[in-house]
């Protein structure tokens, strides 16, 4: 397996392709049904949990500012407990880095939590090309790992192959495995991986995880699991390598905790992921267990360079997937349309940011402005905002095609006419409205098939926003 | 590695358009670290003792986890020999050195035979004192060190978890209160692991199931 093809500049065939295969939205119809009621169980359980939203950014958001003095801090606890830290400029300065770590102790088989910064540098591809080789250890993310695949959703990456998929999968790689056995069910599948994992634990020589929080106070990397996966990965091999990215930083275990309440909730609909895993540095003196070397690698990628500009709020992004779970374009179109590792609304914003716009200039167009994305994101980051910003950028560049150029411009004329534009948009919602009432959505529109020829179009309520805006207000 | 780090730290500085001696900013950070403040706390959990315990125990059996209540950590050994019964587990756990549970008597009753020390991934249960517990969520908090070998959390089958219900707070920041005084301000043990529930997945297909890597069941023991 190689570093992930990008295929991101043809994120409207990759579209196409993926709402022609029944499998595919079979599998997007779970996400819908399941994440989406499950968050706002978990939402409505926590009375404190909009309060504990804001908590969580203005936490982000003062670390950003303040990210410089926090590194150095967090960096001097990871070397006070006897940890290395390694600064790492780009994916393939941090590549070598890890490959470094793994030569020095000698190993062949690594092992990985999942990490969404691994996929991100290409790390199992430049692992395997030099001879070392990574195991992946989420279930999901090993399902991909036999598959060749990237994730097709930053929590659930196996989340587009069905059971039939896997089993066949298995029977190709586990090559000891009796044919006879039934491998139809899901808990038959889940056993012969935790089987076949399990040896690969304890033979591994380097364990890599991602972290999700990296603690200032405590120069401690904190891991958030359901599998258990991720500990097995740290405990076992002699060598612990962490790789995170820079916005990973959080200054306390307080702040860490404070955010932590809104992860789990965003994303899966629990209260608290089963593992939640604070290490900090290697075994201590008389510790019958744990690794004996811990290793952070601190990954800036691109991320420095978000700093100051618009596209600062995203480095709050705390990888929950909730944007995805509720996105209509990614429940349409699954995440391998996005082309390259993130998908969803926050790989439509991050993609051009660390790949180019000239590569990933096409993602921030997937998106239909519902704002449901921004309404569910713990962090609140203005994901459409966001979007539009790089619409505007790529407009300015003049990557637009010309049909796309003329609808913003005419958009803009009714835009800066506030009379003009209301009048305009209540005639054409109602209009929509009653053509789209049965499905609530459009799989065509005359006159838009250059939207709707790649994107369903949600069928408007049958009132604009701003006139339900001021019919709340009144009723207020 | 210092050019790095350095040009990493100055494109940082950069572009947020600071710099790293101002004096105002590096208050700001210090204090934040030194002070650490709470932030939102749920009110679910701040309740007496009694209550704390009980929402602790409704918590962690809404995440699958299956609980009992016993007097004194002395009735801990028939509480587990009682539990392998039921399950047809033989009557052998590993435990670590902690005496809270090496220093019981596990030879009450028909005895259960106890092995010592880090687990090799072949033992099907294991027994763990917990440092506390949380009642918000229903979670155990483990701490390592030469006592508690963090391989029994993870690698056996079974888990069995002992907590004391004087140790079951109401939320996170107690236990970092807690672990502060123990340990000093900035000090962590090698690993702190928050265990809500047994193992569980559901990438395949999206269904739920219990045991996907670490314990395919846990079971907790509030004594006192
Ligand atoms: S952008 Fe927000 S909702 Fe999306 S993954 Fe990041 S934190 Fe979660």
């Amino acid at each position: 397996m190689t570093a992930h093809v990008i295929t991101s500049p043809r994120f409207k065939e990759n579209a196409h392709e993926a709402m022609l295969s029944p499998p595919l939205q079979k599998a997007m119809g779970n996400v819908e049904r399941n994440f989406i009621e499950r968050r706002a169980q978990a939402a409505a359980n926590l009375p404190e949990f909009e309060a504990l939203r804001d908590a969580a950014r203005d936490i982000k958001t003062h670390t950003l500012k303040h990210l410089d003095l926090y590194l150095e801090a967090y960096e001097r606890k990871v070397t006070e407990a006897g940890g290395h830290v390694h600064w790492a400029a780009d994916a393939d300065a941090a590549n070598k880095i890890v490959l470094d770590i793994c030569r020095k102790a000698g190993a062949r088989t690594v092992t990985k939590g999942k990490s969404m910064i691994s996929e991100e540098i290409g790390l199992n591809g430049f692992l395997e090309a030099n001879g070392v080789t990574p195991v992946e250890t989420d279930l999901g993310e090993y399902i991909i790992q036999l598959r060749g695949e990237a994730p097709s959703h930053i929590i659930a990456p196996a989340v587009h192959v069905n059971k039939e998929e896997v089993e066949a999968e298995f029977r190709r790689v586990h090559t000891h495995l009796d044919p006879k056995r039934d491998l139809s069910e899901p808990t038959s599948l889940l056993a012969e991986a935790r089987g076949e994992l399990r040896q690969k634990f304890l033979a591994a020589d380097v364990g890599i995880t991602g972290a999700n929080f990296l603690i200032a106070e405590t120069g401690t990397s904190v891991i958030v699991t359901n599998e258990g996966n991720g500990d097995l990965t740290q405990i076992l091999p002699r060598v612990h390598v962490v790789i995170a990215s820079l916005e990973k930083i959080t200054p306390t275990l307080e702040d860490a905790s404070q955010i932590l309440r809104v992860l789990a909730r965003s994303a899966t609909g629990q209260e608290m992921s089963v593992y939640t895993t604070f290490s900090t540095g290697p075994r201590r003196p008389g510790d019958p267990d744990g690794p004996e070397e811990y290793h952070v690698v601190l990954l800036d990628n691109g991320r420095s360079a978000m700093l100051g500009t618009e596209f600062e709020d995203m480095l709050r992004c705390i990888r929950c997937g909730a944007c995805m779970n509720h996105c209509p374009v990614y429940h349409a179109i699954g995440g391998h349309a996005y082309g390259w590792v993130y998908p969803g609304p926050m790989g439509a914003v991050l993609t051009p940011t660390l790949i180019g716009v000239e590569k990933g200039g096409h993602l921030p167009n997937a998106s239909t402005f519902c704002g449901r994305c921004e309404s569910v994101c713990p962090m609140r980051i203005p994901l459409p905002k966001l979007m539009r910003h790089w619409r505007e950028r790529e407009f300015e560049r003049h990557l637009t095609p010309p049909t796309a150029r003329w609808s913003l411009k005419t958009w803009a004329f009714f835009a800066t006419r506030p009379r003009l534009y209301r009048l305009a948009t209540r005639v054409a919602m109602g209009t929509l409205g009653m053509l789209g009432r049965g499905s609530g959505r459009f799989r065509s529109l005359p006159l838009a098939s250059g939207w709707t020829k790649y994107r369903d179009m949600p069928a408007p309520q049958g009132s604009t926003f701003q006139a339900e805006w001021a019919k709340r207000r009144r009723a207020a | 590695m210092t050019a790095t780090r350095d040009a990493i730290l100055n494109r940082v500085r950069r572009n947020l358009g600071v710099s790293g001696t101002d004096v105002t900013r590096r208050a700001a950070v210090a204090d934040r670290i030194t002070r650490a403040p709470a932030g939102v706390v749920p009110a679910r959990g701040q309740l007496d003792p009694a209550d704390r315990v009980a929402l602790f125990v409704a918590k962690a059996e809404g995440v699958q986890a299956t609980t009992e209540r016993v007097a004194s950590a002395a009735d801990v050994p028939a509480a587990v020999a009682d539990f392998l019964r039921r399950h047809n587990l033989p009557q052998r756990v590993r435990i670590g050195a902690d005496p809270r549970l090496a220093g019981l008597d596990w030879a009450v009753g028909a005895g259960v035979e106890v092995l010592s020390g880090p687990s090799d991934g072949s033992d099907l249960v294991c027994v763990s004192h917990a440092a506390a517990g949380v009642a918000e969520t229903g979670t155990l908090v483990l701490t390592s060190g030469p006592d508690n070998p963090t391989t029994l959390n993870f690698l056996p089958d079974v888990h069995v978890v002992v907590v004391d219900a004087g140790t079951i707070g109401g939320d996170y920041e107690t236990v970092w209160r807690d672990l502060r005084a123990r340990l000093g301000k900035g000090v962590m043990p090698r690993t702190v692991n928050f265990v809500t529930g047994p193992s569980r997945s559901a990438d395949i297909e999206q269904t739920l199931l219990l045991g996907a890597h670490g314990p395919r069941s846990l079971h907790v023991i509030v004594t006192g």
